[in-house]
């Protein structure tokens, strides 16, 4: 079995927009009630929120459209109640959707068969869940190794592989413990394994932090991008926690009521919120790490220039240098080449802001 | 102000229209006690009415056995197989051949059963049970019951395995299939579990003759129903997380099922098992009537010659053998529910089960020990003792002291309490308490439960056996209350006190354990036969629900609720009576539901002792074998059940509902 993600050419350098859709929702809807469906049908897939309640319905996902690019991670963040986990779960199947086509790669997974869709959760969907949802009658080995066995894999391959990822997620020496004998982390870290026995192309995670605290979250979160350089999965990531979200998107879809109210990367939901809602999440942000030196920059006025950076390094990796140089420096494109200029006090205001908007908070 | 005062208006209101429809419908049914003269067929239902369902059934069973009895023979023949191994194995000693030179291969030794009973104790609840389980085999063997109790003992163990196979798949059925479980399922389990033992036997006596298959297939269908429930409430109690992974991962439909359900629900599954295994027991003995022998039938042997001494010696032997039992499942499933224990994995079977190994050496060295040394074989005679004359000796000595003293308060009891409240119940109309109940079904319901409340109780009448019923209600009615009397307060005394639960608890748990059977022993002693002595053994065995729910109970109110009653300012008395005892009345009164339907089943039983109810119809029609009269008197019980269980259930329902 080949892994297409960790051997393809498309890496984590390339632009997100021009990287293949791997997971599309259109105009996916999840409605919960009698009916449901035909209501939905009936409306040809419109329908207001008054709608829906007048018919007595929950809209727990209503008229989402999202792509989900190859190699990204996608931040479906929301707070609870605000459909985000029934989102992945119709993206998975594992809630049927009331209305609406979920792409893999272009084809609609609402339509294809049982059998078919099982081969594609065995090889090419992994999950990982906030409770960890690891079989308590297995230990760490055997638990890694459950996806595989379900496949039909005998045991010393499917055993040197959990060994693999064993190795990857760092918990040699416990392959023989059960779930309750480890800590949180531990356990999630054998959920992580898991996921990735299979070498999914596609993984959810499903709050896969919220259930631990936040010293071993933040430890977490730092595990993921680890293995993210490593391994280029596509990933769709939930999550009620919007620093989190801050600190591991590529792209961001916020939900509130069921609904998408706005997608795009961390720096343009905290420079451009679509509503106050968006704001209100982005207002204690710490703006220096999301901002990026192409959207403070200005057209070059001739000034000295005490050093460069690139377009899309974050203010605060090089905040320091330029308030002690007190010159501004220049912005360059990927290929070195001058497209404007940051000053210092740019940089300062922003930083400023910051403050202020913490003082008066 | 205004919105609250409407809304208690609103609430009271109703409450004064019920209470008027109260009093009319119960000047209605006096109106009809005190016209009997004019309208006798109001109060007593007509003899030349009754529908002889009885006959019918003892027609289609006499049809059933004319031209079934290919199967029902087959169904032995193959059910017999197991069993007479397990018999033999056990208890008999196997004959291979006929007549004088047969070769006799030699039971397992009881030195052998006692050492793998120490182990298994060991191996799952370390030094303490072990001593106790094997000290409960020691004090078998060494009271001279060791061929009897292993008879009961190869009964259940061939029995056990059938309840969980049948239990497990039953449940998985329910549970795939709402629709089942609402329309066969649950109805068929309450049925199961509200018909007196004794109506099981009638029918399996008629089918499968006087025999341990009969007795096993009885025993069998009476201790399946909490395997059903458990593997029914374990599989909806899987995580929905677990769940979703087993779909994730891609498993089929019989994969998830099998590789991850079923494990993940094993905690619970074992809990049924636990049951399944005491449930048995207890039919078991009772099964010891038609034919299952063991000790059971010993107890029923000397009850009947009234030898009290032996009875209550082959009674603690069930006793020990229920406690064994009992223990050593409960510690098997609390090591599922602990989860498992990480061990470096040797290759050795030896090394991997050590206490396993070591009973099966140990077994096979005893068993082939015997066939040398006698003493191996069967318990010597010489280090056996007997209590039964020291028994005896006891109760004449309370006889012969006492006896005018408890002669005064049973006939105190009988004259003052028992026979007016007998007189009153059976005089009762019959047309009236269908209508009383049906009301309350509507009340609290609504019209299917006061349909299926008043059709049940007609049920009773129609078939002619209102006498007898409501003599089985005063009975039961006075055992529940006086039990609940006892029960409930200590169950809040209890609640108040760590050290005085710790008392309790151990008590309350053998006596849950012990089979029924049990509780009659000591009291007939006392009291000989009668209704006292029903109504003292009913009390003994169903005071365990009201004690152990109202403790819960009280215990389950959420610390939080008691700090805010506290910061509030109300004093411990104010928190108890204001807070806790009204949060806590669900799952009391769930706790006086149990101990009702526990005080039917055993005043079924109780008619070994000589009580005038629907129990002595079932019993004489088992002696009988009149498999018509003893079902309709069974369901007329099962009906009684069922009746007192749903008016409960919707009561506390609806407790459940207002408290949120």
């Amino acid at each position: 079995m080949t892994d297409k993600t960790e051997q393809g050419s498309i890496g984590a350098g390339t632009p997100h927009d021009v990287r293949p859709v791997k997971l599309a929702c259109r105009n996916v809807w999840k409605l919960f009630g009698s009916n449901a469906a035909s209501f939905i049908r009936e409306r040809d897939g419109k329908a207001s929120m008054a709608d829906v309640t007048a018919a007595g319905l929950v809209g727990a996902v209503r008229a989402v459209d999202l792509e989900i690019r190859q190699g990204e991670i996608f931040i479906i963040m929301g707070l609870s109640g605000s459909g985000k986990s029934t989102l992945v779960r119709c993206m998975s199947r594992l809630v049927e959707p009331s209305h609406g086509k979920v792409e893999f790669e272009g084809n609609d997974l609402l339509k294809i068969s049982d059998a078919a869709l099982i081969e594609l959760r065995r090889h090419r969907m992994g999950m990982v869940f906030q409770n960890f949802a690891l079989l308590p009658h297995l230990n760490v080995l055997e638990n890694i190794a459950f996806p595989l066995s379900i496949q039909g894999q005998d045991r010393p391959t499917r055993e040197a592989r959990a060994r693999e990822v064993i190795e990857l997620v760092g918990l040699r020496g416990r392959e023989h413990f059960y779930p309750r004998e480890l800590s949180g982390g531990q356990q999630q870290r054998v959920g992580i394994a898991r996921s990735l026995a299979t070498k999914p192309e596609i993984w959810f995670l499903d709050e896969p932090f919220s259930a631990l605290d936040p010293l071993i979250r933040r430890e977490m979160q730092d595990e993921l991008m680890r293995l993210q350089t490593m391994l280029h999965k596509t990933i769709v990531f939930i999550t009620h926690d919007f620093d989190e979200a801050i600190r591991l998107a590529d792209r961001i879809a916020i939900m509130k009521d069921g609904e998408v109210i706005q997608i795009g990367t961390p720096e343009e939901l905290v420079v451009n919120p679509a509503t106050d809602y968006v704001a209100e999440f982005t207002r204690d942000v710490d703006r220096a790490k999301v901002i990026s030196a192409r959207s403070l920059m200005r057209a070059c006025d001739g000034s000295e220039h005490g050093g460069t950076v690139a377009a899309e390094a974050k203010i605060s990796s090089f905040s320091a240098s330029i308030v002690s140089a007190n010159k501004p420096f220049a912005v360059v494109n990927g290929t070195g080449k001058p497209i404007g200029e940051v000053t210092p006090q740019a940089v300062i205001d922003l930083l400023a802001g910051i403050d202020r908007s913490r003082a008066g908070a | 102000m205004t919105v609250t005062a409407s809304a208690s208006d609103a609430r009271s209101r109703p409450i004064q229209v019920w209470l008027l429809v109260w009093a009319a419908a119960l000047a209605a049914v006096l109106v009809v006690f005190l016209l009997q003269d004019r309208l006798p067929w109001a109060v007593n239902y007509p003899a030349s009415a009754v529908v002889p369902v009885a006959d019918w059934v003892s027609a289609l069973m006499r049809w059933i056995k004319s031209n079934l009895s290919w199967l029902t023979r087959s169904i032995t023949a193959v059910l017999g197989v197991p069993l007479d191994f397990a018999l033999n194995l056990l208890a008999k000693n196997f004959k291979i051949g006929h007549g004088a030179d047969a070769y006799v291969l030699p039971r397992l030794s009881w030195v052998g059963v006692c050492a793998a009973a120490f182990l298994a104790g060991h191996a799952v609840g370390g030094r303490k049970l072990s001593l106790l389980v094997g000290g409960c085999f020691l004090y078998i063997a060494l009271f001279g019951q060791w061929t009897s109790a292993m008879l009961t003992l190869a009964l259940i163990s061939i029995a056990v395995p059938f309840c969980i196979v049948t239990g497990l798949f039953a449940g998985i059925w329910a549970w795939r299939k709402p629709w089942a479980e609402r329309l066969i399922v649950s109805p068929a389990l309450d049925l199961m579990q509200t018909i007196p033992t004794f109506a099981y036997l009638i029918p399996m006596l008629l089918l499968f003759g006087n025999s341990p298959v009969s007795a096993m297939i009885a025993t069998a269908i009476f201790a399946t129903p909490p395997m059903v429930r458990a593997t029914m409430l374990g599989l909806s109690r899987v995580p929905s997380e677990i769940d979703d992974f087993s779909e994730m991962a891609g498993c089929t439909a019989r994969q998830k099922l099998w590789r991850v359900l079923l494990p993940s629900a094993r905690p619970t599954l074992m809990v049924g098992v636990n049951q399944v295994i005491m449930l048995a027991l207890n039919m078991v003995i009772i099964a010891s009537m038609i034919g299952a022998g063991g000790l059971g039938y010993d107890v029923l042997l000397a009850l009947r010659a009234l030898k009290v001494g032996e009875a209550m010696e082959a009674g603690l032997a069930i006793v020990a053998l229920a406690i064994a039992l009992d223990r050593l499942s409960q510690a098997i499933a609390h090591k599922q529910a602990k989860g498992h224990v990480h061990q470096e994995i040797s290759p050795s079977l030896w090394r991997r089960y050590p206490n396993l190994t070591l009973a099966i050496a140990i077994l096979v060295v005893t068993t082939l020990l015997g066939l040398f040394v006698p003493a191996f074989a069967a318990v010597p005679k010489a280090i056996t003792f007997t209590t039964a004359p020291l028994w005896k000796a006891a109760v004449n000595w309370v006889t012969i002291n006492f006896f005018d003293t408890i002669e005064a308060f049973r006939v105190a009891l009988i004259l003052n309490v028992l026979n007016p409240l007998r007189a009153f119940c059976e005089g009762f109309p019959w047309l009236g308490a269908v209508f009383l109940l049906g009301l309350a079904g509507y009340q609290l319901s609504g019209l299917r439960l006061a349909v299926l409340v008043a059709a049940l109780t007609a049920f009773c009448a129609v078939t002619g056996l209102w006498e007898k019923t409501m003599a089985t209600v005063y009975l039961c009615g006075i055992s529940a209350f006086i039990a609940c009397l006892i029960g409930i307060p200590i169950g809040l005394m209890a609640s108040r006190s760590d050290r005085f639960e710790k008392i309790v608890t151990p008590i309350i748990d053998t006596l849950q354990v012990l089979p029924s059977f049990c509780f009659i022993i000591p009291v007939v002693m006392l009291f000989r036969v009668g209704d006292v002595t029903a109504m003292i053994a009913t009390i003994a065995f169903a005071v365990v629900p009201a004690i152990r729910y109202t403790n819960h109970g009280i215990r389950q109110v959420p610390p939080a609720l008691i700090e805010a009653a506290k910061v509030s300012g109300c004093t411990p008395r104010q928190t108890f009576f204001r807070v806790q005892l009204p949060l806590a009345l669900p799952e009391i009164m769930l706790g006086v539901n149990q101990t009702i339907l526990m005080a039917l089943a055993m005043i079924i039983i109780c008619a070994m002792v000589g009580t005038r109810d629907l129990g002595q119809e079932v019993f004489i029609a088992l002696s009988k074998a009149d498999s018509g009269r003893g079902i309709v008197a069974g369901l007329a019980i099962a009906f009684i059940g069922i009746v007192a269980d749903r008016l409960f259930s919707a009561w506390t329902a609806k407790a459940r509902a207002r408290l949120g």
